[in-house]
């Protein structure tokens, strides 16, 4: 269905929109939580139950990682932050208000980079700013895009279209556009998965800058425990599906900022990189994968 | 392609060199296939001189005055190719707009209703095979006037593809898109003119271009029966004379009318290629 159809309304500025008040206010721990949450899909073979008792509290400026086999229903778990689902049971809150559409204050960099193709690197990201912030001069506009093309190195291609480009380069794309909305969350399913090993070592090098600068609450799909290792503050990792909930969280006690050659030489990686594996590949093998 | 290739050979023979030239490898093909069918009907045609006119003929009965005065205009009805080929391209023009305006209007709305899309599907399905000329006589007492009745008859052919083009361009529009525009929150207008719009282009150029064919086939075929002026009133009232050289002026209209419908469909074709480029 088109957007326009259900959302006919005027923008909301993104964060302006919830009450600070409660954030500052109230203890810190309610900024993102997750209570008792279920999605249950219907499918032609019946009502199919993805995840259940789902309960999680994210910190502000936290930096998350998911982790788990596929199929398991973490792109399901993100999409109800996002917006694009509402939970069968339960409730998914942010700074104590349900979600329940998507939003720019919970900007989404998506698996398959998702930009418009007839539109310039900077068209792409100009575009996200003037609907997500209009309240911002067309002279400040221009400084946000610019700001976030120059973190993610792409200012010399800003005039190029998606199709020129290097699918490292189109991602770098997304979450330039992503964080130059300036969102309170950010979602990332599996976005670097495509990407060769240095350009994706980049990327991260360039996630993070941005993050440390902004420090948006960050959750993020992966499928390799080393970058969870090196971006998350925790990991959550999720057994398998059908019915699959968090199996544990892992907490990554790592300084920042990081660097792959510091964490790697201390030994807690060692054993929390064991930890993790076992998880995986041991208590919750998959036939698969 | 084979330049490189191609080098020291020609140095061995230069005088071959101009063969292999990359405009005459294009050409080469055509010029001699053509000039074969060309050659095989001047020999049917040489034992009959008052019969069906071989290609040397239809030049030399022709030349004077339809080839060489296009535009030449005697008044009424007697005009040249050039001028009746335009009186065509002008109610193709008027038809041709409507029915691209009406049509991506009517394209948009199915497209984004699927109350509407349900709705009038069967209908779009059925009238769309319709062949132009049976639309005539209904044209005709609708609008009583043989010029309108033409217009109308271009219209009513060439809307559907746009209408069905249109509309599923605007079904297709890929998810991603729509997830940034919910993501976004965009507004109706930044919607259509950022999103809608250049996805939907190239479907859209898709079915302009198939019409536009129609078009010009609709036209001829409505001049042939009820118009006075146009290449297809030409043909016929060449026809209908049945002169000396009726056959010959009728074979040169049809040559005119295909190439004209060849720049048509090449015209709208280079210009959804430059309005719609990177919309897939
Ligand atoms: N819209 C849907 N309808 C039915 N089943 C779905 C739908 N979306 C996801 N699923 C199912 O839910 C499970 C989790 O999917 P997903 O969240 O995409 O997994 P992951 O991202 O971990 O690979 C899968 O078995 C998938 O087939
Ligand atoms: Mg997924």
């Amino acid at each position: 269905m088109p957007a326009m159809l259900d959302n006919g309304t005027t923008n909301v500025s993104p964060a302006g929109a919830v009450p600070a008040a409660t954030a500052t206010g109230a203890a810190p721990e309610a900024f993102l939580s997750f209570d008792g949450v279920g999605q249950v899909f219907q499918t032609r073979r019946g009502p199919f139950e993805a995840l259940r008792d789902i309960n999680l509290q994210v910190q502000q400026g936290e930096f998350l990682c998911v982790i788990g086999h596929s199929g398991c229903g973490k792109s399901t778990l993100l999409n109800m932050v996002s917006g694009f689902l509402t939970p069968s049971s339960g409730r998914v809150s942010l700074r104590g208000a349900p979600i329940e559409r998507p939003g720019p204050d919970r900007m989404v960099v998506f698996q398959n980079y998702s930009l418009l193709p007839w539109k310039t690197v900077q068209q792409n990201v100009e575009l996200a700013v003037k609907a997500a912030r209009p309240e911002l001069s067309p002279g400040a506009r221009a400084q946000v895009v610019e700001h976030h093309l120059e973190m993610v190195h792409l200012l010399d291609a800003r005039h190029q279209k998606p199709a020129q480009i290097s699918g490292g380069m189109r991602q770098r794309v997304a979450i330039a556009r992503a964080l130059a909305v300036n969102p309170a969350v950010l979602v990332l399913d599996e976005p670097f998965g495509a990407l060769d090993a240095i350009t994706k070592e980049e990327l991260q090098e360039e996630l993070l800058a941005i993050w440390q600068e902004q420090r948006p609450t960050v959750l993020m799909i992966t499928h390799d425990i080393d970058e969870a290792l090196f971006l998350a503050d925790r990991i959550v990792m999720m057994t398998n599906g059908p019915s699959a909930t968090i199996g544990e969280i892992l907490e990554v006690p790592f300084d920042r900022p990081r660097s792959y050659e510091t964490i790697q030489q201390d030994p807690r990686y060692g054993q929390l990189r064991n930890h993790a594996l076992d998880f995986l590949f041991r208590r919750y093998a998959h036939d698969d994968d | 392609m084979t330049t490189a290739l191609a080098t020291p050979r020609s140095q061995r023979r230069p005088r071959a060199a101009w063969l292999r030239s990359p405009l005459v490898n294009q050409l080469k093909a055509p010029v001699v296939c053509i000039g074969l069918t060309l050659l095989l009907w001047q020999l049917l045609c040489l034992g009959n001189t008052e019969g069906f006119p071989g290609p040397i003929q239809v030049i030399s009965q022709t030349w004077d005055p339809y080839i060489s005065k296009p535009f030449y205009d005697d008044g009424g009805t007697s005009k040249g190719i050039g001028l009746q080929i335009l009186i065509s391209l002008q109610r193709v023009a008027i038809g041709y707009t409507l029915a691209a305006v009406v049509g991506i209007a009517a394209g948009m709305a199915i497209g984004l209703n699927a109350f509407l899309r349900r709705g009038f599907d069967p209908l779009i399905q059925v009238l769309r095979t319709v062949p132009p000329l049976a639309w005539l006589p209904i044209s005709l007492l609708l609008l009583q006037q043989a010029d309108s009745a033409a217009i109308f008859v271009i219209f009513i052919t060439a809307v559907w593809p746009i209408v069905i083009n249109t509309a599923v361009g605007i079904r297709e529009i890929p998810q991603d898109y729509t997830n940034v525009a919910r993501v976004l929150r965009l507004g109706k207008r930044s919607y259509v003119r950022d999103i809608l719009l250049p996805a939907t282009a190239p479907y859209m150029f898709t079915g302009l271009r198939i019409s536009v064919g129609l078009a010009w086939l609709a036209i001829v075929a409505a001049e042939m029966l009820k118009a006075d002026g146009g290449i297809g009133f030409f043909i016929w009232d060449a026809y209908n004379a049945g002169g000396d050289s009726s056959t010959s002026q009728i074979i040169l209209a049809i040559l005119v009318v295909g190439l004209v419908g060849l720049a048509l469909d090449r015209l709208v074709g280079l210009v959804g290629d430059r309005v719609a480029a990177g919309g897939r």
